[in-house]
């Protein structure tokens, strides 16, 4: 059967040959950096199950180091040439978008498949490992027509994810900061201090309360990821769920989506929010926050309607 | 209370523009002793954290097959689809390109387009140009709310669109919180609840824009 684990070999053997390209590549000043970062991050989803708490935490750390003092980088070009680009696309183009599909119509059809065929796969995970079966066949249907260079899909993949840098990693981060958030007992306490402003026994309070919630922390932290583990806590688990009896698929999803109303209104959603600006060259740098704010509370009023429809 | 300290120093991190990494540590660190957690109990309470939620971070899987088909030219040809819509006016140029990058982010192709590939060098350029040809006399603010507009339009797409992909980052997320309550659900089940949200997002941004447009006009002619 195959499980999760195999998708965590999949991963650690692609970081592992980012790692080791990234340290070939000579005109990355940081190569060593990047190789180590990513080398970190292979180690982790090869071995992290069998490295310990305490280990997996020092993994963290290093990986904190490397990134906190600047040690990863990119190499300053490789692109293809756009004109290259360009000849190939009017050659290619439909059957590039009908790789690209590949990966997602997988996904999909793993996801019922796994289900209608149990013992083949962990039906837990189905999605995840369809994913990833996806990314093997569409790289061999690629590389069948294409006939690229052996390694040319590992070395644009690894130009792409140095480019992302150490942000590639900021989710599983936030996650994890939630998590100690979670056992310091952080969300009881906002939990408590929204709690005090909610009216006792209202559905529709306690599902306000969410919502704005979830939108106003979100935009303290800059992330969604960070203000739902919580936000759930505080309020989505204990009242809309186990309380009142909330659908908590429902809670959840809609619950993520007013935090990211939540994202468009805030200059820590740097990537999305003060990055454009600047590449734009807009004179006033939360010009592109002023034109979403329109659009973000309606909706994030919509989102709370939503759970307080679908939810219950 | 003194929990809370995580908090403050994620806010004063960020505004001081250090490090993501180094804030997050910096604020777990804090939070855990306030709590009465020792060192190592906080470093390996983030270490099995972190381990349990590696696959946030197995979607970079899909980098190699990305990279290959970008080699290729599958920018280009996402350009050149676009450039095949005609007769667009400003708003309904940014509405098409709302649904697409709805549609695309919900098969989980979110990086084919964003602000770097597709917002500079293609949708505002396109945007001012059809205003432009709308309006010849646009005032700079004009132009700068049209730039703006473009890539507030771009993250709606993305953001209101990717959930309904079931291998998104955020999808696994929730996952993972909830079966830490003891709730085993599907993927599939928070993808088909990003779907009304989704629809909503469209209405009101796609009427904003084509107000936007609107205002634009209006201006021709009291300009004319």
């Amino acid at each position: 059967m195959i499980t999760l684990g195999f998708v965590y070999v999949l991963a650690g053997l692609t970081f592992a040959l980012f790692a080791v390209l990234g340290a070939m590549d000579r005109s990355n000043p940081k190569r060593f950096g990047n190789a180590a970062f990513w080398g970190l991050l292979a180690l982790s989803m090869l071995g992290g199950d069998t490295l310990g708490d305490f280990g997996n935490g020092l993994l963290v750390l290093a990986l904190v180091a490397i990134a906190g003092t600047g040690q990863i980088g990119r190499a300053p070009s490789g692109d293809v040439p756009a004109d290259v680009q360009a000849e190939r696309a009017a050659k290619h183009g439909p059957f590039l978008l009908l790789v690209a599909l590949i990966i997602p119509a997988a996904a999909l059809a793993g996801t019922f498949l796994f289900k209608w065929l149990p013992g083949l796969a962990d039906p837990k995970q189905a999605t995840l490992i369809s994913l990833a079966i996806g990314v093997l066949i569409a790289l061999a249907v690629g590389m069948a027509r294409l006939k690229p260079p052996l390694l040319l899909p590992a070395q644009q993949g690894r130009r792409l994810l140095d480019a992302v840098g150490w942000a590639a990693i900021l989710p599983q981060m936030l996650a994890s900061l939630g998590a100690v958030f979670a056992l310091a007992g952080v969300g009881e306490i906002v939990g408590q201090l929204i709690g005090t402003a909610i009216p006792q026994g209202s559905l529709f309070g306690a599902v306000l309360a969410f919502g704005l919630g979830m939108a106003l922390f979100t935009m303290v932290m800059g992330n969604a990821f960070a203000a739902f583990p919580v936000m759930l806590a505080a309020v989505g688990m204990p009242l809309l769920i186990k309380q009142y009896g909330g659908d908590p698929a429902v809670v959840a999803a809609i619950g993520m989506l007013a935090g990211f109303c939540g994202t468009l209104m805030t200059p820590m959603a740097a990537n999305f929010n003060l990055v454009p600006a600047a590449l734009l060259e807009l004179k006033n740098p939360y010009g592109v926050i002023k034109a979403q704010i329109g659009t973000a509370l309606p909706l994030l009023a919509v989102n709370i309607v939503f759970i307080w429809l679908f939810a219950f | 209370m003194l929990v809370l300290i995580g908090i403050l120093i994620i806010i004063a991190g960020f505004v001081l523009r250090f490090n993501p990494l180094l804030v997050i540590m910096a604020s777990a660190l804090p939070t855990g002793l306030a709590a009465g957690l020792d060192v190592a109990a906080i470093i390996a309470a983030f270490g099995k954290a972190f381990n349990d939620t590696r696959y946030v971070s197995i979607i970079w899987i899909v980098l190699p097959v990305i990279g290959l088909l970008e080699a290729y030219g599958l920018q280009q040809h996402a350009r050149t689809l676009i450039g095949r819509m005609k007769g667009a006016t400003l708003g309904r140029l940014l509405t098409g390109y709302l649904l697409l990058r709805q549609s695309m982010a919900a098969v989980g192709l979110t990086s084919v387009a964003g602000h770097a590939q597709t917002v500079r060098p293609l949708v505002a350029p396109m945007a001012e140009a059809a205003a432009e040809a709308a309006n010849p006399a646009l005032t700079d603010e004009q132009r700068e709310e049209i730039k703006a507009q473009s890539a507030a339009t771009d993250n709606i797409g993305l953001f209101f669109g990717e959930d309904i992909f079931l291998a998104i980052g955020s999808i696994l997320l929730m996952k993972g919180v909830l079966e830490g309550y003891g709730y085993q659900i599907e993927p599939l089940h928070f993808s088909l609840w990003a779907i009304p949200t989704a629809i909503a997002a469209f209405l009101i941004h796609g009427f904003r824009l084509r107000r936007l447009d609107r205002r634009m006009a209006a201006k021709t002619e009291a300009a004319a």
